[in-house]
């Protein structure tokens, strides 16, 4: 086995463990809570691997001072255009998840997803 | 006549702005504004589709004039254009079918914002299916499932918002998975437009060089769109969404947002990645695989059901299952077959809603097969118009559903290896269907067992609830005739011709869907 692509894009291999964690804590969690801070921690890994992928060594950020415009002294800007669109979704759909929170813990009393499905069953019988 | 290549960003732009104006107008304005914007949704697009099998090619429409690299744009071709129609369509019928329920489930002061919700889920549909650019589509992944959310979740109870959560859960895993493997994509390509990337795709399959990232990128996006629409394994937030919100909502939720995002994983087959390098790649298997066994899983669950509603819902789970099953062929007739059964099943599955929604009214509002009894002689439309839907689900000749089995099994023939599997799991699924449909339809139309009263309670209990029409029923248990719900009756007259006309009248639709797959590429 040959780790050293690995080794040297490290970077992107933190971003790959770090969506892994948040996906199974957004899927195997109990607690919606911590189901939430999974997709935010999934969303994030992506905007990592995207800003990484982005970045060309030893370049600057796309905006012209000085006058230089010439392509080989920025990084690709449109990585950084898609994060921006994907925080966005992401805290749209962390607001909608959190108020969906609210909601059922003001009618069950509790963060637990399998307990209110129990209180539901009990409530139709 | 070019003034119509604006139709396709215009239809989106009326359906987007109308959501925000419905905010500002009352329960009643909203819902005409909503109408209105849906039929005229349905005629620019019938206007493109016109259009584009005029001229015979699909046209490009560039975003603010930016040329391709960098600017956003819009295609329409012939299948873009027909399924926009057919959204269109059925989200009318739908609404129209549901406006009594809706009204009756939702609060007052809150009628605008299931407007909003179906105003933006419109839009969000039309852009799937009319977009050229990668990143776009996720961004309107994203509004489909927050307005989805809405829609299950106006009907304000405790089983709803579970649903929601439930639903919310597995979507934003879906679109976690869409977004990774989009960006694999834009690594590997440096492109976000469909055609640009498909050009650089076939440049490193013909290299040799990433070949296993392409691969995962492709698996990721199969993953997170098959999570989205239910495919078997993931299908566990699919029962309680549709079966506890609201008619119409279910209906839209079966019919339109499961498929939007089925037709961008068929456009991402042929525009993206290619059909050749998919079908050259091992994903298709397990997505054959999966077909199969929600095939089968779906429609046991669904016998097991004591339901109605819940009962249909996962009867959906098989007939993705279908359309899963009709990619994985990875052939041009399969996915024919696919596409069929994708307008097939939306035509059908909310005329199964809409008339479940018809039977349990007559019965009290209760949704148990227990409470059913002779259902279908109490509201004669509904009866007949489950009936009709059973009917096409089963695959009776005739209705639509026959049409989509005869092509599937056409399609498999021509297949080595997967034919034999495809055949007998659609035999086996065609019964599984019947025992469940029909174990309903003799239901409805049994004769109902009225329980005998004590004649103290005959003589002074509710006299005035048992005189007229309703004499001799349990209470709760009353006689709908059209006349009192003009509306839903019309909806569920049209649901019904739509369904027979799609089954005796296939050809020039088949033709259509083949001329447009062939615009693709």
């Amino acid at each position: 086995m040959d780790f050293g692509n690995l080794i040297r894009n490290y970077g992107e291999a933190v971003a790959m463990i770090l969506f892994g964690i948040g996906f199974s804590n957004l899927l195997l969690q109990k607690n919606l809570i911590k189901k939430i801070i999974g997709l935010n921690i999934m969303d994030t890994a992506t905007y990592l691997f995207l800003a990484l992928k982005g970045y060309i060594d030893g370049r600057k950020a796309p905006v012209v001072v000085d006058g230089i415009q010439s392509v080989e002294a920025y990084v690709n800007p449109i990585p950084s255009g898609l994060v921006l669109t994907g925080i966005v979704v992401s805290v749209s759909v962390t607001a909608l998840m959190l108020s969906l929170t609210i909601r059922l813990y003001r009618r069950y009393h509790t963060l637990d997803l399998d307990e209110i499905s129990t209180l539901l069953k009990k409530e139709e019988k | 006549m070019d003034f119509i290549r604006n139709f396709p960003f215009f239809s989106i732009v009326l359906s987007l702005f109308s959501g925000p104006l419905s905010s500002i107008l009352g329960g009643k304005w909203a819902k005409r504004v909503n109408l209105a914007v849906i039929v005229l949704c349905g005629i620019l697009s019938g206007a493109v589709l016109w259009y584009v099998c005029r001229t015979g090619e699909a046209f490009v429409y560039t975003m603010g004039h930016f040329p391709a690299p960098w600017g956003n744009e819009i295609r329409a071709g012939i299948l873009e254009a027909l399924l926009a129609v057919f959204f269109c369509a059925i989200m009318l019928l739908c609404m129209l079918g549901g406006a009594r329920e809706r009204e009756a489930e939702i609060e007052t002061s809150k009628q605008n914002l299931y407007y909003i919700m179906v105003n933006l889920l419109l839009c969000s549909l039309l852009a799937l299916i009319y977009t050229n650019d990668l990143f776009t589509a996720y961004v309107f992944v994203e509004i489909n499932t927050i307005s989805a959310c809405g829609l299950i979740m106006i009907k304000q109870n405790g089983r709803t918002i579970e649903a929601a959560t439930r639903y919310m859960i597995m979507s934003l895993l879906g679109s976690g998975l869409l977004l990774l493997g989009l960006c694999f994509l834009y690594d590997l390509t440096g492109h976000l437009l469909m055609s640009n990337i498909q050009e650089s795709v076939h440049a490193l399959v013909a290299s040799g060089q990433y070949q296993r990232p392409l691969l995962m990128a492709i698996c990721l996006m199969c993953v997170g769109l098959a999570i989205k629409s239910a495919l078997f394994p993931f299908h566990t937030w699919l029962p309680d969404a549709y079966g506890y919100s609201t008619v119409s909502s279910a209906a839209i939720l079966s019919s339109l947002v499961s498929k939007g995002y089925i037709f961008l994983l068929v456009k991402i087959f042929y525009r993206v990645i290619g059909f050749d390098v998919f079908s050259g790649s091992k994903v298709i298997h397990v997505l054959f695989a999966f077909g199969i066994a929600g095939m089968i899983m779906g429609s046991v669950d669904a016998i097991r059901e004591s339901d109605i509603r819940r009962m249909i819902a996962y009867s959906s789970v098989a007939q993705i299952g279908y359309i899963y099953m009709g990619f994985g062929l990875g052939t041009m007739e399969g996915v024919i077959a696919s596409i069929y059964h994708v307008i097939c099943h939306g035509a059908t599955k909310s005329l199964l809603f809409v008339a479940a929604s018809g039977i349990t009214d007559a019965s009290g509002g209760s949704r148990y097969f227990k409470d059913l009894n002779g259902a279908g002689h109490r509201n004669r439309l509904a009866g007949v118009a489950f009936t009709a839907g059973s009917l096409s689900m089963v695959g009776v000749p005739m209705f639509a559903g026959f049409i989509s089995k005869l092509f599937f099994s056409q399609a498999a023939v021509g297949h080595d290896i997967k034919m034999l599997p495809t055949l007998i799991a659609l035999a086996i699924s065609t019964i599984l269907n019947a025992v469940y449909f029909m174990k309903t339809v003799i239901r409805i139309y049994s004769p109902l067992k009225i329980p005998v009263m004590d004649e103290k309670a005959a003589e002074t209990g509710s006299q005035e609830t048992m005189t007229g029409k309703n004499a001799g029923l349990p209470e709760g248990y009353r006689e709908i005739t059209m006349r009192q719900q003009p509306v839903k009756a019309a909806a569920m007259i049209l649901f019904i011709l739509l369904n027979i006309m799609l089954g005796l009248n296939s050809e020039p639709l088949i033709g259509l869907i083949e001329r447009g797959l062939k615009m693709f590429s």
